[in-house]
């Protein structure tokens, strides 16, 4: 028997969709996470409401690590229509949990792993009568056998079971029923526990447990969003809906007054037209759609970039072009975003990396949107918006107040001449604006997407037409000091690896595959565009810069290279864009080959320190 | 079609309107259309609309999509603001910006090319959503600013200015509105101001969503002999079911009405709208014989105006979304932001 390892192991549930196993999985996850141990949630499902494969995968690691992983060490396996790649799929000495009721097909044995037969369908059926509770019993059933094989506390599962269904209590006594069946089982005829086993940790700390989608939800609310209009699209219809839910709870007034709009919109593009129509009359508005929907709406970010209207919108990206692969992950849409319209368009975007930041972006992103009279499109993906995953607590500073940006009330206009809209009164290319409605007399001006002067008035002369771009040019410059700017691990290295979005969940732990291999790297997580003055000088600092992303065609490494006039042989991509996250093995095997293709000498080549570099430090936040 | 500022001087002779206001208060920039536009026309009822009912006139939010009909924004209420779009997408626009602040008037100002062909989804779910605001379709069955093309609202068999028939059946709007539940439809010619002023007060005196189709001859590509959108053609071809005038309390503004039944309707802000039934058996609260009517009209060639259909009692958007009677962009941190309490506790609820 292998020596018993605790807390580290990658977990896959292997399910029909539509068979009620994603609550039983929840709490399998859940479970760990009150052990106080770090889990890493993710759901690998179909396009597809009832009947297809469906996959939850958890990642159980003691050192933190939340990337993705190969390789399967327990595979939970409970549909018969993938149960020959799910075998393929553990690692050798790995552990097969399956329903024995019939026995396995001589053909898809193998003689490296072990098995562990459980006969569910058999427990369940003097048990429960009814067809359909007996289906939903099997994933507690399965539930309740790992509890005895991989030592998780019982009490914790049952204290759950009841927090879950309390109102509905006669939902109760059924589940532990089936709980212990499966439990029971496992601890009289099986050899428990197995070598692979959880214990109690102190290393989730204060850390919450949730996906960036409720997140960012969330944070809308507290950032003061009063207006949301969507259109479903996977991944992000859960956005939307977090925002209503938290509403429902948060922003209901005493005599039950509903302190927001949210409109399912026809389309994606009444959906930016309704945040526009919004902004441009004062309220904080957002939007939530995936890349088919971006696409849909570039014709209203173009008008809002030159109309100069404050707009946030979040792209939960998934695998494109065109329907692509809708369940599944991928960080493709930068340059739709980045360039998103006709005409020379450009907006901010922001990188969220955790559930924390994607609370944090969606307040930013208001305040930004104001402050530059702009767009702003925070990219995150299906890895981060729907899967659970630990994250720092929110907080909020009660002495925070919304920056509203440049926006002239009556009696700022009372005080002023003449209002010219588009007039750079600041020299920061942004212009002050006022509401519908302020003054009787003063601050009425008409907003369109034709070319204007700087009071607003239509004209087709190039010279007004060549300013106004020029002063759009202004304020890019200005939005490049108001993005957040990178998380910078800088020990004066040689070589280092930039990342940026979901491409930080894996990175700890391949830094550390890779410095055991004599490969030290220097880090710079990107979380805005246009890039600060500091991503430059982190990449000109480095003689060897890998960029990690998650599409073909290197699209961080294009908007790079484009805003910042970097030589692009400066850069050289790790990329993965098979649709699942990327995996640290990925980031450890294209680094390594890049030295083995090289015949660098590693230890020299890459960890030695630069002349006259500083010393550890961290910079940006 | 001229460039020249509107020159800002009253005559003294003017009347003053509750508000102390003249017509000329009311009034936008220079009309850069053709000469003889019925659009224009439209813009001055607008106008006169608002100074008769003495609506202060920085107080709306004038929005319009793309075409001759959504550049008309500009001339009428230049101290409100203008939201001049994308083409066909005035009505989320306008559903935005009426959710930012309900206290503002909104009215919409779209085409036929606007609101019938690239945007016809976007007018359907408005209406279903009930934004309360005025929506007025300039409708001329051309697209004006690409030089003529037939537009979805041209009749079959019409040619257009180069003698080409359009081969393709119309699309129309009033109907649409009616089957997908506006709460008040008409329809009025350009030409006819003294029936289109009164629809368009009480459209914005209507608390919900309002829509008024306005047939408005294309002089420069739809006015010729073969075009059912053109003056000779929609005045020899209108059958009038109701006259609406409306009514503010005490006051009555227009008196000098033809005999006929006179049928008031309260509205919801104590205004009374009148109708004038000219055919006995049209009860413009009644939605299904509406259609009917329409329809039934549009068979025999002929285009039915006045007001339609109106419910009195209808709701709008804001009261379906239960949201406040401060508009929401007025609401601040202490309103919107729950604080760390709050947030504290929904982080205990993710442990």
């Amino acid at each position: 028997m292998a020596e018993t390892t605790y807390n580290d192991f990658v977990i896959r549930f292997a399910n029909v969709n539509g068979s009620g196993s994603a609550s039983a999985n929840g709490m399998f996850a859940k479970a760990l996470f009150r052990m106080g141990i770090p889990v890493a949630t993710r759901n690998i499902f179909p396009s597809n409401i009832e009947g297809l494969p469906t996959w939850f995968e958890v990642r159980v690691s003691e050192k933190g690590y939340a990337g993705r992983r190969e390789g399967i060490d327990i595979m939970v396996a409970m549909n018969a229509e993938t149960f020959a790649e799910d075998i393929e799929s553990l690692v050798p000495g790995g552990f097969l949990v399956y329903d024995n009721s019939k026995e396995l097909d001589v053909r898809l044995r193998r003689a490296d792993i072990n098995r562990v037969g459980v006969p569910i369908s058999q427990l369940v059926l003097p048990e429960f009568p009814n067809p359909k509770h007996r289906a939903l019993f099997k994933n507690i059933v399965y539930l309740g056998a790992l509890s005895a094989l991989i030592s998780i506390d019982f009490e914790v599962i049952t204290g759950m079971v009841s927090a879950q269904y309390k109102g509905k209590d006669d939902l109760i006594a059924p589940n532990i029923h089936a709980l212990e069946i499966g439990r029971n089982y496992a601890l009289n005829y099986l050899d428990c526990p197995l070598p692979i086993q959880v214990r109690y940790s102190d290393a989730v700390g204060d850390r919450i447990m949730v996906d960036g989608n409720a997140a960012a939800g969330l944070g809308a609310i507290f950032g003061g969003a009063t207006v949301c209009a969507w259109y479903p699209i996977t991944p992000s219809t859960s956005l939307a809906e977090a925002f209503e839910k938290y509403c429902n709870q948060l922003r209901t007034g005493k005599d039950g007054e509903r302190n927001f709009a949210i409109i399912q919109a026809e389309d994606e593009l009444a959906a930016m037209g309704i945040v526009i129509g919004a902004g441009w009359n004062g309220a904080r508005a957002f939007t939530a759609t995936s890349g088919p929907g971006v696409s849909l709406m570039t014709e209203f970010l173009g008008l809002a970039y030159f109309a100069e209207i404050p707009a946030v919108l979040w792209d939960i990206q998934r695998a494109g072009p065109s329907t692509g692969m809708p369940t599944r992950t991928q960080q493709g849409d930068l340059l739709s975003a980045a360039y998103a319209s006709h005409g020379d368009t450009r907006h901010p975007l922001m990188f969220p990396s955790t559930p924390k930041e994607c609370f944090e972006f969606a307040a930013d992103a208001l305040d930004l949107a104001d402050r530059l009279q702009t767009p702003v499109i925070v990219l995150s993906d299906l890895e981060l918006g729907m899967n659970d995953n630990l994250s720092e607590p929110f907080d909020w500073d009660d002495a925070r107040r919304y920056d509203r940006g440049k926006v002239l009330d009556r009696d700022a206009l009372e005080d002023i001449e003449a209002f010219g809209r588009y007039v750079d009164v600041d020299g920061d290319g942004i212009g002050y604006r006022t509401l519908p409605g302020t003054h009787p007399e003063k601050g009425a001006f008409f907003t369109r997407g034709t070319s204007r002067d700087e009071y607003a008035a239509y004209t087709e002369a190039p010279e007004a037409y060549t300013r106004n771009m020029d002063r759009l040019l202004v304020k890019w410059e200005t939005a490049r000091t108001l993005v957040p700017a990178p998380e910078v691990h800088d020990e004066g290295r040689r070589a280092a690896i930039v990342y940026y979005g979901t491409t930080a969940l894996p990175i700890p732990e391949a830094l550390d595959r890779l410095r055991e291999d004599g490969v030290e790297l220097d880090t710079m997580r990107i979380r805005g565009f246009p890039f600060d003055e500091e991503v430059r000088a982190f990449i000109e600092r480095h003689e060897i810069v890998f960029l990690a992303e998650q599409n073909r065609d290197a699209q961080m490494k294009t908007l790079l290279v484009n805003d910042l006039g970097l030589d692009p042989a400066r850069i050289d991509s790790v990329l993965y864009y098979g649709g699942f996250s990327i995996s640290a093995d990925t980031i450890y095997e294209q680094v390594s080959d890049y030295f083995e293709a090289r015949k660098l000498p590693r230890l020299r080549a890459v960890s030695g320190r630069r002349d006259g570099a500083a010393s550890a430090g961290e910079v940006g936040s | 079609m001229t460039f020249v500022a509107k020159p800002r001087v009253h005559h003294p002779q003017l009347p003053l309107n509750d508000l102390g206001l003249t017509r000329r208060d009311y009034e936008g920039s220079v009309s850069t259309l053709c000469a003889g536009c019925g659009h224009d026309s439209v813009s001055a009822a607008i106008v006169q609309a608002c100074a008769q009912l003495s609506l202060p006139p920085h107080r709306f939010a004038k929005v319009s999509g793309i075409g001759c009909s959504s550049k008309t924004p500009s001339y009428f209420l230049s101290h409100s603001h203008g939201f001049n779009s994308v083409h066909g997408r005035m009505p989320s626009v306008a559903t935005g910006a009426n959710l930012a602040n309900r206290e503002l008037y909104c009215i919409g100002v779209s085409g036929d090319g606007d609101s019938a062909s690239i945007g016809i989804g976007q007018f359907a779910h408005i209406v279903r959503r009930r934004i309360n605001m005025l929506y007025i379709v300039d409708n001329n069955g051309t697209y004006g600013l690409t030089k003529g093309q037939f537009s979805a609202t041209n009749d079959k068999g019409s040619t257009s200015k180069k003698g080409v028939p359009n081969l393709y059946a119309p699309i129309d709007l009033v109907s649409m509105a009616l089957q997908i539940g506006a709460t008040f439809v008409a329809r009025s010619f350009s030409g006819d101001k003294r029936q289109l002023v009164p629809l368009i007060q009480a459209g914005l005196k209507h608390e919900g969503f309002a829509f008024i189709d306005v047939i408005s001859p294309c002089v420069a590509f739809n006015n010729h002999n073969g075009s059912t959108k053109s003056y000779d053609y929609v005045r020899g071809h209108t059958g009038n079911v109701i006259e609406a005038d409306f009514v503010t309390p005490g006051v009555e503004i227009t008196a000098d009405y033809e005999p006929g039944t006179v049928e008031d309707v309260a509205m919801p802000d104590g205004s009374t709208l009148r109708l004038r039934k000219l055919d006995e058996q049209y009860d413009p609260r009644d939605r299904v014989q509406a259609l009917s009517h329409v329809q039934r009209a549009a068979e025999d060639g002929e285009v039915v105006t006045g007001l339609l259909y109106v419910d009195p009692d209808a709701s709008d958007c804001h009261e379906i979304l239960g949201t406040p009677a401060t508009p929401l962009n007025a609401l601040d941190e202490s309103v919107l932001c729950p604080g760390s309490d709050a947030l504290e506790r929904v982080n205990a609820s993710l442990r």
